[in-house]
């Protein structure tokens, strides 16, 4: 068994809340490994249990071979864990933060300070190593914060939302370092709730809601078993949408998929030429369309389809949600 | 992708392999080395804490000396060893509070995560604040010696007094501790632990005798563990004999450390 992390019937209870609610991952060494869900499906919680933070109700988790539970402490000397909350001294300098980890995690104090300067130059924070962490932007944060995890090698990373709240840059940054680190042969076990960095980052997924693993595989796998390509197009009159779902109905019966956009719709189409078809439909209709693509389904697309529901709300326009 | 902030070698990032994690001892210095730099970094911690012992003793010097004593000077010799207790004891708030601030910002869950001595956190946080204990100590005992106070005890009086302090402010901080992991910010630390820190100092002998008290007050005033202490400073300071009173503080700081040690304990261990 090689697996690096490894739980069976995962239950954690808080109060009346079920917050794992059975939980089956089989993660294998050597990968980058991503677990996608929406807020409250129980990402961090798994995060938690499997750095022993938190004591499962029930099941049992193997990390790296060892129970969380019974072998908690062999479990913390083999991982690290960077928390979705920069967990730094925001008192300290970056500088000082990661000595002290350093010190910490058993290296001698030239070796600390060492692997400090090392860390920091390499992170591209040496400018502000001597600066205490509160004058540090979020996505210098979120760096000074994984460096901490990173100043001895753990065989395990756990990445709680690396970039949530991170603008474009500094998510580019953080998605350049988590390759950086899978590359040098450190498992990363991340969690987000963006359908993009999992499809970019992660060899394998699993999908959680509630709880539960509601899918499995690679993001391929996952897209192609919602099924065939999709055609997405946009409209340029929201209010057509129902005429145009019309049009969708009389050429391809059942082939809409669900969107949180009113102006956008996927249908599923077996063949480019029943997209045709349905796009020379939709002119005929006089339904203006903005762009349209084909292509496979988006994890957008699958994770609708597995949950009923979607996977990040869009906050900035709460009138455009459709329901399922 | 442009990635001009960050080093395009992998290697810095690549690292050796994990070293045998810190001996217990070394991870509590290593703790307390950064409760130094932060009251280095944050030098405030330190204002905040001495200049409210030094406008207390120069306002019950002088606005009180004379009423309470006859003259300031003669009453300097009483009041001193006692603000130092009442001083001492308002600053073991901080350790809840530097508690609470580290659960609020994850910094425990980091320390939770890695391979050391459990309890080495809450250690270090403590030697960290013993240093502040001190630094107040040593201000308060110059402020007075230039306001006229001379303990007869002499330097040993002085520092047995201040040994005794420092012992009950450390049994002290476990409750605190525990109240910072109770509380849901440090503000709450703050406020809920003023509640009890103003009768506990207040109703005792730190600033009059017993004698005027009506005999309810008397009650409660001696069987206050800070009466005990300041009693026990004072006679130290001065030379007297303080076995009794040292004996009681020694007693109530080991029962506080022997019940609210444990407990705190659990609860850092316990998941949150």
């Amino acid at each position: 068994m090689d697996n690096a992390v490894e739980t069976v019937g995962l239950v954690k209870v808080f109060g009346r809340t079920r917050a794992l609610d059975g939980l089956d991952l089989a993660i294998r060494r050597g990968s980058v490994y991503g677990i996608l869900g929406p807020n409250g499906a129980g990402k961090t919680t798994a995060m938690r249990v499997l750095t022993t933070l938190l004591r499962p109700t029930e099941g049992r988790a193997l990390v790296l071979g060892h129970d969380v539970v019974r072998e908690a402490a062999a479990v913390r000397r083999k991982v690290s864990l960077t928390g979705q909350y920069a967990s730094v001294d925001e008192e300290l300098t970056g500088h000082e933060n990661l000595v002290l980890l350093g010190r910490l995690l058993g290296l001698s104090w030239g070796d600390a300070r060492g692997r400090a300067t090392e860390l920091m130059t390499a992170f591209g924070l040496a400018d502000a190593a001597a600066q205490q962490v509160r004058t540090y932007s979020g996505g210098m944060r979120r760096r000074i914060d994984i460096a901490g995890s990173l100043v001895t090698r753990p065989e395990l990373l756990f990445l709680d939302e690396p970039t949530t709240g991170l603008d474009p840059r500094s998510r580019n940054q953080v998605w350049e370092l988590v390759r950086h680190i899978a590359a040098s042969g450190t498992t990363v076990l991340l969690t987000t709730q963006y359908l993009e960095e999992a499809d970019r980052l992660a060899e394998r997924l699993a999908v959680i809601d509630h709880g539960r693993v509601i899918a499995e595989g690679t993001s391929r796998d996952l897209k192609a078993s919602i099924g065939s390509n999709a055609l997405h197009f946009h409209l340029v009159d929201p209010a057509q949408r129902a005429a145009a779902e019309a049009v969708v109905a009389a050429v391809v019966p059942d082939g809409l998929l669900p969107q949180t956009e009113v102006a956008s719709l996927a249908v599923k189409v077996p063949d480019a030429a029943l997209a045709a078809d349905l796009i020379g439909a939709l002119a005929r209709a006089s339904i203006r369309i903005k762009d349209f693509s084909l292509g496979r389904p988006s994890l957008d697309d699958v994770f609708f389809a597995l949950t009923g529901h979607a996977a990040e709300a869009k906050a900035d326009d709460p009138a455009s949600k459709v329901g399922p | 992708m442009s990635n001009d902030a960050i080093s395009p070698r992998g290697e810095a990032i690549v690292m050796r392999a994990r070293p045998q994690p810190a001996s217990a001892l070394s991870a509590v210095a290593t703790l307390a080395w950064r409760a130094m730099l932060k009251i280095k970094h944050v030098p405030f911690q330190l204002f905040d804490v001495t200049i409210t012992p030094i406008m207390f003793t120069l306002l019950f010097t002088y606005m009180f000396g004379g009423a309470l004593a006859g003259s300031p000077r003669v009453y300097i010799q009483y009041l001193l060893p006692g603000i130092l207790v009442q001083t001492i004891i308002f600053i073991t708030v901080y350790t809840g509070v530097g508690i609470n601030t580290d659960i609020q910002k994850g910094l425990f869950d980091r320390f939770r995560s890695l391979p050391m001595w459990q309890p080495a956190p809450i250690l270090g946080a403590l030697v960290g604040d013993l240093f502040r204990y001190s630094v107040a100590s040593l201000l308060i005992i110059v402020l007075g010696l230039g306001l006229g106070f001379r303990p007869a005890g002499g330097v040993v009086g002085v520092l047995a007094a201040f040994g005794l302090v420092l012992v009950f402010a450390f049994a002290l901080s476990w409750i605190w501790i525990i109240f910072g992991m109770v509380v849901k910010t440090p503000e709450s630390v703050m406020t809920t632990s003023f509640l009890f820190l103003m009768p506990l100092t207040f109703a005792s002998n730190i600033f009059v005798g017993l004698e005027t008290m009506p005999g309810w007050l008397r009650a409660v005033v001696r069987h206050n563990p800070v009466t005990h202490l300041a009693n026990a400073s004072r006679n130290l300071m001065h030379g007297a004999s303080a076995g009794t009173d040292t004996l009681w503080v020694l007693g109530t700081s080991a029962a506080i450390v022997a019940i609210a040690g444990p407990v705190a304990m659990r609860m850092y261990r316990r998941e949150r």
